[in-house]
């Protein structure tokens, strides 16, 4: 019996041991656990926020923009992209370190992402480059081993095939803001641009699609393991423009360096054919930087390549407001086609001399007369007959100091005054005033847009409005036929009278635009020059000439030209501004000239498929006289 | 005899026949308590694994723990003195099941380790340790310190060790391998066989590792790899391992709430119901639910000492520590391997992983460990005895 007690007293001794060290064992996986799960907590929930089969949003495709003929003006182009995220790297300045020896970044750039690293916690990633080329992809992918946390995504970036040149018409993205990306979560998905401009931003939601998702497994170090499920969503839809990207560019290039605008619409249903304003700006910088420099070199610029001249540029409209004036006068009775008013060069009121152009005396003339040569002395007596309400009235009928309902975001309205908003403003309104009203000076500001409107109406005789979207997803828009608007609530003799004075404009040797009549056969365009002071001349420079070359650029005057073609027939409407461009017959009618021709012969308006074949060929029977 | 002094539960009985409602009263019920508890975390964990569903693994596993419950009770009942007397028999049978598994066994995950035996898998190594603690308790079980500081007489008994660990190794699997040498030990331990002798044969694995090392199957050494650099194939091997941590650390103290535990919902852990299930509970329940278990698991490990400690016959004794160890052994790897710890192997945590055979393993087990409670006091007949 000893031998058995100290037999068990040897094994309790032994197993006692033995349950020591088990139980010592389990405090240790207790301390692990602890170590695990409450020191090292933060760390692992971390890591299991981002170890998630997550179903991400992701941004669609962004819908085409293309000219009426389907000529691309805004698409969209992949490029990679190589991000960094800093919680996955050990050491993440040795990381960087090794991605320059295989990148190399600017200092800026380098100053940049030092910078993003330190404003952000770790496991948001940070923009190391954008658009990286094939050696740059391949250099990091052979040395993804030592660049822990480097991740090379794709992303699409928006591009315009034209670049400047229809800048202003098709506009431009940008990314969604911070209030934009809250009313919107959708906007918040990276990748994800808004309009900013023109068509883009007119057509922004249809543009934008409806967004996919991808279901990924990632792993801790955020790279996919699997994807789970993917879903493209639904791209945005192509939207077709009236635009034609040949109208487009011959107006950009008839500009050249002047600073300006050219709107050309159909005038039977205000699609709008060409919008250009120059200088214009290359809008793919704003998608991926514009750099500081570039954007310094806009603000500084004196004409303003940001500012789109034809649809928010605000100009007197100088003689071109005439067949307004003559219209309400008309429609008021004050005024027939038989009325002759005598033009000495000058007009006297009161104590004040208004001048005729170059002080010249028109002699007894009638309205017709007046239009074709521009007598500035006619339409001053006008204006005083029929007074400024009425020219705002009829202006209203034109287009002209109205909202003109155009598809096309940031329209100026412009201002034709009238005595309400004369005293609205506090302003003492004189007869004078509406002397010059006349001649489309003083307060009247209008935008290009609303003169090739005012001019498509006058030419056509229906009230339509300008508009640059013909289809969305290939359905014809309303608007894009001319039975689509009603007709002009103007008298249609009235409207001949006009016309007649705005043939001979262009037509007739006396006509101020005689040089830049369509070299064409049997076409004939009508207009009406205008030139417009923008500098309050002094009595000196009132003796002389005012428009002269020998002023600063920025007190000469602007130079506009309105007009539609086929006279007999009208179907295209055009108005071009030269900022101090002087003579609207020496600068702006030429333009207007070579886009009539163009159109004439291409004859886009209406069509969804460019002809193969010109209409008209220049005629061999006329001088070209291009002067 | 009096019918009251039958079933007087403190009296000693040293009688050959005593009724089943006495040898029930003698049960340890705080460890059936304990054991009992765990299959409930088992259910609650299964349950989350599914995705908030019965189906598949909580409801066939809790069903499966019933039956093995009663097998438990069932064999507490059956005299010590009996199973002891099948000791040898036992292991013979252990090793004939090994050798089958090695001839025409089912391979499952890549390891042939499985028997089907109709509804039930079995895995003959998860016997063969019971069995091979059950036949080392019997040859030592009248062992005096002299023999065990023999060395011709502990000899035959290293072999008798070395056998089915080299079997089980072969199959191949390692941690089973490792545990069953260590169950082994411990027995031998506790019959008084000199501690230095293992300290010799741990030292000479220990400089032999390179060798076995290179000996060892490639997915063997690959696990070895992994857990000593686990993040040199985060998406391979050393995935489960990174899983894992993250599941137990996003955790944190009170959990991230039952059924909302994002690795455990959003799939990321493989076999998450059988050898991860602890992450589960882990991340789900926090520190503290991971404590709780702990303890439990713990409980269980402590009563089976309780019940080494208390018994009356070295054979008794013996086998309550092999049972106690090996549940120990279990608990250990697995929780090594969840926390990354060490290499991973293929070992569930008992009654709480789904899957049979480790449960029938450990339940068999238990039963002995019911009927050395049960049986504490009873005398083994033999002229040496005690």
């Amino acid at each position: 019996m000893r031998r058995a007690a100290k037999d068990r007293s040897a094994f309790s001794r032994r197993a006692l041991l033995i349950g020591a060290g088990q139980g010592a064992v389990f405090v240790g996986i207790a301390a692990r656990l602890y170590n695990l799960q409450i020191t090292q907590h933060s760390k692992y929930a971390l890591l299991a926020e981002q170890n998630s089969i997550s179903e991400r949003l992701v941004a669609p495709e962004r819908g085409l923009i293309t000219d009426r003929f389907g000529a691309i003006l805004a698409g969209n182009q992949q490029h990679w992209r190589a991000l960094f995220m800093q919680a996955m790297a050990p050491e993440p300045q040795t990381v960087l370190e090794n991605f320059y020896k295989l990148v190399p970044l600017s200092d800026d750039e380098k100053a940049r992402i030092a910078q993003d690293l330190k404003d952000r916690p770790g496991y948001i990633p940070v923009l190391l480059k954008d658009w990286l080329d094939w050696p740059d992809m391949a250099a990091i992918e052979v040395n993804t081993p030592n660049l822990p946390g480097i991740v090379v995504e794709a992303g699409s970036s928006r591009v315009y095939p034209l670049g400047p040149v229809a800048a202003h018409a098709v506009g431009y993205v940008g990314r969604p803001n911070q209030s934009e990306a809250k009313t919107d979560p959708v906007l918040a998905l990276p990748g994800m641009r808004v309009g900013r401009t023109g068509a883009e931003d007119a057509q922004d939601s249809a543009l934008r699609g409806t967004p996919g998702f991808v279901q990924t497994e990632t792993n801790v170090h955020g790279e996919v393991v699997r994807e789970v499920a993917h879903d493209n969503g639904t791209p945005g839809q192509t939207v077709t423009l009236a635009l034609d990207a040949g109208l487009q560019q011959l107006a950009v290039q008839s500009l050249a360096d002047n600073a300006g605008a050219v709107v050309m619409l159909d005038a039977t249903t205000g699609e709008i054919l060409a919008l250009a304003s120059t200088p214009s700006f290359d809008p793919s910088l704003f998608d991926r930087g514009v750099p500081t420099a570039v954007w310094n070199a806009w603000m500084a610029d004196a004409k303003h390549p940001l500012q789109n001249k034809a649809t928010s540029g605000l100009f007197a409209p100088g003689s071109t407001f005439k067949p307004t004036v003559a219209l309400a006068a008309m429609k008021d009775g004050v005024l027939t086609a038989d009325t002759r008013l005598t033009c000495p060069g000058f007009f006297k009121l009161g104590d004040h001399v208004f001048w005729c152009d170059n002080h010249t005396a028109h002699g007894t003339i009638t309205v017709t007369q007046a239009l074709t040569v521009s007598c500035d002395v006619f339409f001053y007596q006008v204006a005083l007959m029929v007074g400024i309400d009425k020219i705002a009235a009829m202006g209203a009928k034109l287009g002209l100091g109205v909202d003109l309902g155009s598809d096309l975001p940031h329209v100026a309205t412009g201002l034709v005054p009238t005595l309400d908003w004369a005293r609205g403003r506090g302003i003492h309104w004189v007869q004078g005033s509406t002397v010059v009203q006349g001649i489309g000076q003083g307060y009247t500001q209008l935008t290009p847009l609303a003169l090739a409107t005012m001019i498509a109406r006058i030419g056509a005789g229906a009230a339509v409005g300008p508009h640059i979207t013909r289809r969305v997803g290939g359905v014809l828009q309303t608007g894009a036929a001319p039975g689509d608007w009603p007709a002009l609530d103007i008298d249609d003799r009235h409207l001949a009278i006009v016309r007649q004075g705005l043939f001979d404009v262009v037509n007739n040797p006396q006509g101020t635009a005689y040089a830049s009549r369509l070299q064409l056969p049997d076409v004939q365009m009508a207009g009406k020059t205008g030139t417009a002071q923008v500098h309050d001349n002094s009595a000196a420079e009132k003796q002389k000439n005012f428009n002269d070359m020998t002023m600063a650029w920025e007190q000469r005057p602007n130079a506009l030209f309105v007009g539609f073609a086929p006279y007999d027939n009208p179907r295209y409407a055009i108005a071009v501004v030269i900022e101090h461009g002087n003579y609207g017959a020496q600068s702006a009618a030429p333009i207007a000239q070579a886009m009539m021709t163009y159109a004439i012969q291409n004859d886009p308006a209406g069509r969804d498929a460019p002809l193969t074949q010109p209409l008209q060929s220049p005629s061999p029977a006329l001088p070209v006289n291009n002067t | 005899m009096i019918l009251d002094d039958s079933l007087a539960l403190r009296r000693p009985f040293r009688e050959r026949s005593f009724g089943v409602v006495r040898k029930l009263g003698r049960v340890n019920w705080l460890f059936v308590l304990c054991v009992c508890l765990l299959a409930g975390v088992g259910y609650a964990a299964l349950y989350s694994a599914a995705g908030g569903s019965a189906e598949p693994y909580a409801q066939s596993q809790i069903i499966r723990f019933c039956g093995m419950l009663v097998m438990m009770l069932g064999i507490a009942m059956v005299d010590i003195r009996l199973l002891a007397k099948l000791s040898w028999p036992a292991y013979g049978l252990g090793i004939a099941l090994l050798l089958v598994v090695m001839l025409a066994g089912h391979t499952g995950l890549g390891a042939k380790r499985w028997i089907d035996l109709g509804p039930i898998e079995i895995q003959p190594s998860e016997l063969m340790k019971l069995f091979l603690a059950m036949a080392l308790a019997d040859y030592f079980k009248r062992a005096t310190p002299e023999q065990t500081g023999n060395p011709l007489y502990v000899l035959p008994m290293a072999l008798a060790v070395l056998i089915p660990v080299g079997l089980i190794l072969k199959e191949p699997n390692l941690g089973t391998a490792v545990i069953t040498a260590t169950i082994g030990a411990t027995v031998m331990l506790g019959a008084g066989v000199r501690w230095w002798w293992f300290a010799i044969i741990v030292a000479i694995v220990a400089i032999s590792a390179p060798v076995i090392y290179h000996h060892l199957h490639a997915y063997q050494k690959a696990r070895i790899d992994i857990f000593l650099n686990p993040g040199a194939d985060p998406l391979g091997a050393g995935y489960n391992i990174i899983q894992s941590k993250i599941a137990l650390g996003s955790g944190g103290f009170f959990g991230q709430g039952y059924l909302h535990g994002t690795q455990n919902q959003l799939n990321f852990l493989p076999e998450k119901q059988t050898d991860f299930v602890f992450t589960i509970i882990a991340e789900e329940f926090g520190y503290l639910g991971s404590l709780a278990v702990l303890g439990l698991l713990f409980g269980i490990v402590a009563l089976a000492l309780h019940t080494a400690l208390t018994c009356g016959h070295t054979y008794g004794r013996l086998l309550a520590l092999g049972i106690g160890t090996n549940f120990f052994l279990y608990c250990f790897v697995n929780l090594s391997m969840v926390m990354g710890l060490i290499p991973v192997g293929g070992v569930p945590i008992p009654l709480i992983s789904y899957g049979g055979s480790a449960l029938t393993a450990v339940m068999l087990g238990f039963g002995v460990l019911q009927s050395i409670h049960v049986h504490r006091d009873v005398t083994f007949a033999s002229p040496d005895d005690l």
